[in-house]
């Protein structure tokens, strides 16, 4: 055996955010209580730095460490997109953690742990690499779930979470035994070579393995029936963690979905396509009929990112290069309107999450006139209205169903997205319309302020100039078209 | 500059956000500045790109200037863009630079107004869509400015909406105007289906390639579009919002209503001279439009009183020509009106808006008289407005109107003498404004006597330089039979290249007064030559007799015309009640449509879709309820969930 080459540029991403983990945990140690505001501010400089440096052009380390990973377009344009995510999940959570009794250098090392995690997700090209990001961002993430010290929602939604979490990684690692029972690998090039030599498109060992790997990445995607730890769970974290999840995890995850079945199963496509067809419509319909009952905004929140993912399974199926770049387009789409949504209940949340039943929204609108209109734009951008980032991502999406043959596939999710539209409404109908029944004091804060223009400008964006992101969608997915 | 070009819509955008996002504390003058110096910014940049497109050679002066791709989807690709070329700089120019004194204005005209910031925030997005409108190099681009300029037109002739009048006004402006966008978006669509494109150096060119010269496509592509352009530029028979428009600020009436969102229809049907070339039917009908439409609002003009609504009238029977000009295939002409009369009639109502402004708000021209003394500056304004589009030369409406006669007298000479009784007519309501407005005994109220007083200088400055503009614009385009180079018509001439062979073509088509426009065609030079001057001596002619004609009636003999009215009593009301037009409309459009609306609403609306929708919404809440208690909150539940859930999914996997 030999050792292959180390190439450290490759995994440069991820040593400069482990570097700036280590780096907070000492400053912890040192900094004072009143100025702990320094390592979130730390912690985003590092991320910015790992940003500058994802984004650079890595000619020569397309592969690395053997084969292992890569840093081709696709990964490059989600390490863009989770480090964003983790940029602005950072930044909202200095919100709270001013406000909170939380330990702030634990939080902010365990964010950039769990990144690092989801970028190995999304580079691994071998399946025990991403299985290996997987749990390095699940465990981070179970302890960042029950990070709210004295909120029994809180601890709950993290031991839920573990529990459920170690089973479904149960299923993942088998399906991966089963895969390289069946094909000898666990390269994703060497499978699909594998299956294209043998012709194995109804090995029984091969699919049963294929099918447990969807179940435990369905676990993570929050897919349906996969899905019911989620309101628990999105309920009871911190808020920007569970926008941490909602975005970043379901990113990274994605990402391997597309690795995998894009990348080492398309000879089967045949076989997974029916079954995916299936879990999507479940997904979306269930998502969001069950979002309109809730009550909580958070609940509500996860319901319906229950239902985006859906969406994006639409866009798996469809595939082909509309398709594929439909998917990351509306990953992108979905983190800025999602994160904006998100940063409006952290804002609004208040100490100790105070506010975050869907009446105490009353209101909002008049009271808080700017923080009353990003929330509408959010929310209509998630419901899909056009002109923004939500309505480009779901017409990709759909259009690239139709141009595959989905007729009934779109009608189902059109209908959801109808459905979807009142719950979302609902919202800015009580921002607008009702009067407020509880004073809430906010007052806005840097970071906070940043998070929303971001996102603001990127639903707005996205929506009026989509060219922009759909010219490096479509550039990343080239290795899946051929 | 020609690269800047952006610049020119981009600029009263900043007016918009700054005014509009962050102006709340600004003073009134820090946000007429802002919006009016945002505007000047675009006119400099006008200029800057014309100055160096007519360094070029005549026929490089047609350039693209693409931003960015805007819509790639399927075989649908939109370039964000712009066109620079003669007819859409003659365009900027002119709306740039009117729009620029028509802010300065405003600045006075507004001052005392609750709504100036808002008033301010309106009109910089209109002069944004206006440009955006005229500069777009796509009929997409082209279309959202106008639909643009159609919103900011409802906005401002609503903006006093706590009043009824302008608030139904705005309304019916809107209304009316999407019967026009919707020939327009149909136009638009057979375009794209003709072409498979929407930009304009892409289908123009290609036009007589895909279009048989007189076939079935052409036609309905320019009568589709010119639907559109009927409702924007207030023709027949959709002009009925235009004289109630007049219930906005008048600087609006000025800028919006008379100087250019209005002219946006003859400028798209010039902009499309490569189809209506190929379309002689579509031609027709755009001149007899045209010209009837000029001869039906002058009639209407001569009896109404409220002074905005005589220059509303005007302002449709002016359009007319233009439309008529476009419809005798010399497009440069109707252009050439287009600007000269956007100097002329800008500045009839900003003098209407300065005789307003001293009488306190008075509109009715029985109710002035004699004001000549006490408002100077306006009245000589006005008087050179006047003498402009009454057509006396050397004024700027003598050259355009000119030309436009002479074009339809070269298509037709029956359309040229319903023009030549239309100019007639025209000299005839204007001076009567202007006889009963400014001279005489003065006929005002007691109160409104008192306090008369000449317009602040920031008003009367932009009336000064549209007078001169009045005078001296039309010298740009003097005919060779005056010694003139007809430079302007020059300048343009590669955007009309298409046109030029057709029209010479067509010319001896058609019916003819006595033969004439054959005679013409087979005249030597010089007897043409002579004949130009004798249909000239003819227009000059008709105008002073009408000028005479409103001397003798409304200022010698000011019982005259009562006793005309009493003679002819039933003419007279028709007209006086604008042919009963809009109670015409009411009865066939209005009321069916609100009764069949009614009966949806209540029958169809509340029984069936209502029904619906509720069956839909109660079934899917019922759903949530049940799906909802699935979730029990037990962890051990939710693993056979997933445990259920894999096996299923197991099974339909291998079992399908």
């Amino acid at each position: 055996m030999t050792i292959p080459d180390v190439n450290w540029t490759s995994i440069g991403t991820e040593l400069i955010l482990i570097s700036t983990a280590v780096l907070v945990i000492f400053f912890d140690l040192v900094v004072k209580d009143k100025k702990k505001d320094s390592l979130g501010y730390l912690t985003v400089l590092g991320m910015l730095g790992a940003l500058v440096f994802a984004m650079t052009d890595k000619e020569g380390t397309a592969i690395a460490f053997g084969g292992m990973i890569t840093n081709d377009s696709f990964t490059q344009f989600l390490t863009v997109l989770i480090v964003g995510v983790a940029i602005i999940v950072t930044l909202m959570s200095m919100q709270s953690l001013r406000e909170g009794s939380m330990d702030v250098g634990g939080y902010h090392t365990l964010v950039l742990l769990a990144t690092v995690g989801m970028l190995l997700m999304v580079k691994g090209l071998d399946l025990i690499i991403i299985f290996l990001g997987l749990e390095t961002l699940s465990i981070a993430i179970y302890v960042l779930a029950g990070y709210r010290k004295g909120a029994e929602q809180s601890a709950e939604a993290a031991f839920k979470y573990f529990l459920l979490g170690a089973f479904a990684a149960a299923f993942l690692l088998y399906g991966i035994a089963l895969i390289y029972g069946a094909t000898g690998t666990t390269r994703i090039e060497g499978i699909a070579q594998y299956i294209a030599l043998k012709n194995l498109g109804t090995n029984p060992l091969l699919l049963l393995g294929v099918g447990l790997l969807l179940v435990g990445l369905g676990f993570k995607l929050a897919l349906v029936p996969f899905h019911s730890w989620t309101p628990d769970v999105y309920e009871g974290a911190p808020t920007a963690i569970t926008a941490f999840m909602a975005v970043g995890v379901k990113a990274a995850a994605f990402a391997a979905f597309v690795r995998i079945f894009g990348g080492a199963l398309p000879l089967i496509a045949f076989q997974w396509k029916d079954v995916l067809w299936m879990l999507a419509v479940i997904t979306m319909t269930v998502g969001n009929v069950v979002a309109l009952s809730q009550t909580n905004i958070k609940r509500m929140l996860a319901y319906s990112s229950i239902a985006h993912a859906g969406y994006i399974l639409v866009g798996i199926i469809a595939g082909g290069s509309v398709g594929w770049s439909a998917v990351l387009y509306y990953l992108g789409a979905y983190a800025f309107m999602n994160l904006g949504a998100f940063g409006i209940v952290v804002f609004y949340g208040y100490k100790q999450e105070a506010n975050v039943e869907i009446a105490d929204y009353a209101g909002l609108g008049f009271r808080y006139p700017f923080l009353g209109a990003a929330m509408a734009i959010f929310l209509f951008s998630l419901a899909g209205i056009p002109p923004l980032a939500g309505f480009m991502g779901k017409f990709y999406i759909f259009s690239a169903a139709i141009k595959s043959g989905y007729i009934w596939l779109t009608i189902i999710g059109v209908m959801n997205s109808l459905v979807s539209v009142f719950y979302y409404f609902r919202v800015t109908v009580i921002m607008y319309m009702k009067e407020p029944i509880k004073e809430v004091v906010l007052n806005y804060s840097l970071p906070i302020t940043i998070v929303l223009i971001i996102a603001l400008v990127g639903t707005i964006q996205m929506g009026i100039a989509p060219n922009f992101y759909l010219e490096r969608a479509l550039d990343s997915i080239k290795w899946l078209i051929g | 500059m020609l690269d800047l070009i952006w610049l020119v819509p981009f600029l009263p955008l900043c007016g918009v956000i700054i005014n509009g996002l962050l102006g709340i504390r600004f003073p009134k003058r820090l946000t007429g500045t802002i919006g009016s110096l945002t505007v000047f910014g675009s006119f400099l940049v006008s200029c800057g790109a014309f100055y160096e497109l007519i360094q070029l050679p005549a026929a490089e002066r047609i350039r693209e200037v693409i931003l960015c791709q805007w819509i790639p989807s399927g075989d649908l690709v939109v370039n964000l863009g712009f066109l620079v070329d003669p007819l859409s700089m003659v365009m900027l120019l002119t709306v740039s630079g009117v729009s620029f004194l028509i802010h300065v204005y405003s600045i006075g005209y507004m001052h005392e107004d609750e709504g100036f910031r808002r008033y301010f925030v309106y009109l910089n997005l209109f002069v944004f869509f206006m440009l955006i409108l005229v500069a777009a190099n796509s009929f997409l681009l082209m279309f959202v400015g106008w639909e643009g300029v159609g919103l900011c037109s409802y906005l401002l002739i609503g903006f006093w909406y706590q009043r009824q009048a302008p608030a139904d006004a705005g309304k019916k402006a809107f209304v009316v105007n999407r019967v026009g966008d919707y020939g327009f978006l149909l136009g638009m669509m057979l375009i794209f289906v003709t072409f498979g494109s929407l930009d304009f150096l892409k289908v123009f060119p290609l036009a007589h390639q895909y279009l048989p010269y007189g076939g079935i496509t052409a036609t309905m592509i320019t009568l589709l579009l010119f639907v559109g352009a009927c409702g924007k530029s207030a023709q027949f028979p959709l002009y009925v919002w235009l004289p109630d428009a007049m219930e906005g600020p008048t600087p609006v009436s000025a800028l919006i209503h008379a100087a250019t969102m209005v002219t946006a229809g003859v400028y798209m049907v010039a902009r499309c001279n490569a189809f209506y070339v190929l379309a002689p039917l579509s031609l027709g009908v755009v001149a007899i439009i045209g010209v009837g439409t000029a001869l039906y609002a002058a009639t209407m003009g001569l009896t109404q009183f409220d002074i905005k609504r005589v220059l509303a009238y005007s302002t449709i029977s002016q359009l007319g020509y233009m439309f008529l000009a476009c419809g005798a295939g010399v497009f440069a002409a109707g252009i050439f009106h287009l600007m000269t009369h956007a100097f002329f009639k800008a500045l009839l109502f900003l003098g209407a808006g300065s005789v307003m402004h001293a009488l306190s708000g008075e509109l009715d021209i029985r109710k002035m008289g004699g004001l000549r003394k006490q408002l100077p500056w306006t009245h000589s304004t006005f008087l050179i407005a006047t003498l402009a589009i009454a057509g006396i030369a050397p004024l700027a409406g003598f050259f355009s109107k000119d030309a436009i006669l002479w074009g339809a007298f070269q298509k037709d000479s029956w359309l040229w003498l319903v023009a030549a009784i239309t100019a007639l007519l025209t000299a005839l309501y204007m001076f009567r404004a202007v006889f009963m407005a400014f001279y005489g005994k003065p006929r005002l109220d007691e109160h409104v006597a008192k306090h008369v007083h000449e317009s602040p200088p920031v008003m009367i400055l932009p009336l000064v330089v549209l007078a001169i503009l009045s005078v001296v614009g039309g010298w740009i385009g003097i005919p060779p039979s005056l010694g003139g180079g007809e430079w302007f018509q020059e300048f343009l001439a590669p955007v009309f290249k298409s046109a030029a062979p057709v029209a010479v073509h067509h010319q001896a088509g058609g019916l003819s007064l006595v033969g004439l426009a054959q005679a013409a065609e087979s005249l030597g030079h010089s007897e043409e030559l002579s004949l130009e001057w004798a249909l000239m001596g003819v227009s000059l002619g008709v105008a002073i007799v009408g000028i005479s004609l409103a001397y003798y009636l409304y200022l010698k003999n000011p019982e005259a015309p009562g006793k005309i009215a009493n003679s002819f009593k039933t003419l007279y009301w028709i007209i006086f009640n604008k042919y009963y037009m809009d109670e015409i409309y009411n009865a066939i459009f209005v009321q069916p449509i609100r009764r069949g609306s009614e009966w949806l609403w209540h029958s169809v609306d509340e029984n069936v879709i209502d029904g619906t929708a509720n069956g839909a919404g109660r079934l899917c809440t019922g759903l949530s309820a049940i799906l909802k208690r699935l979730q029990t909150g037990y962890v051990q539940n939710y693993a056979i969930w997933m445990l259920v859930g894999t096996v299923l999914l197991m099974a339909y996997y291998f079992f399908r």
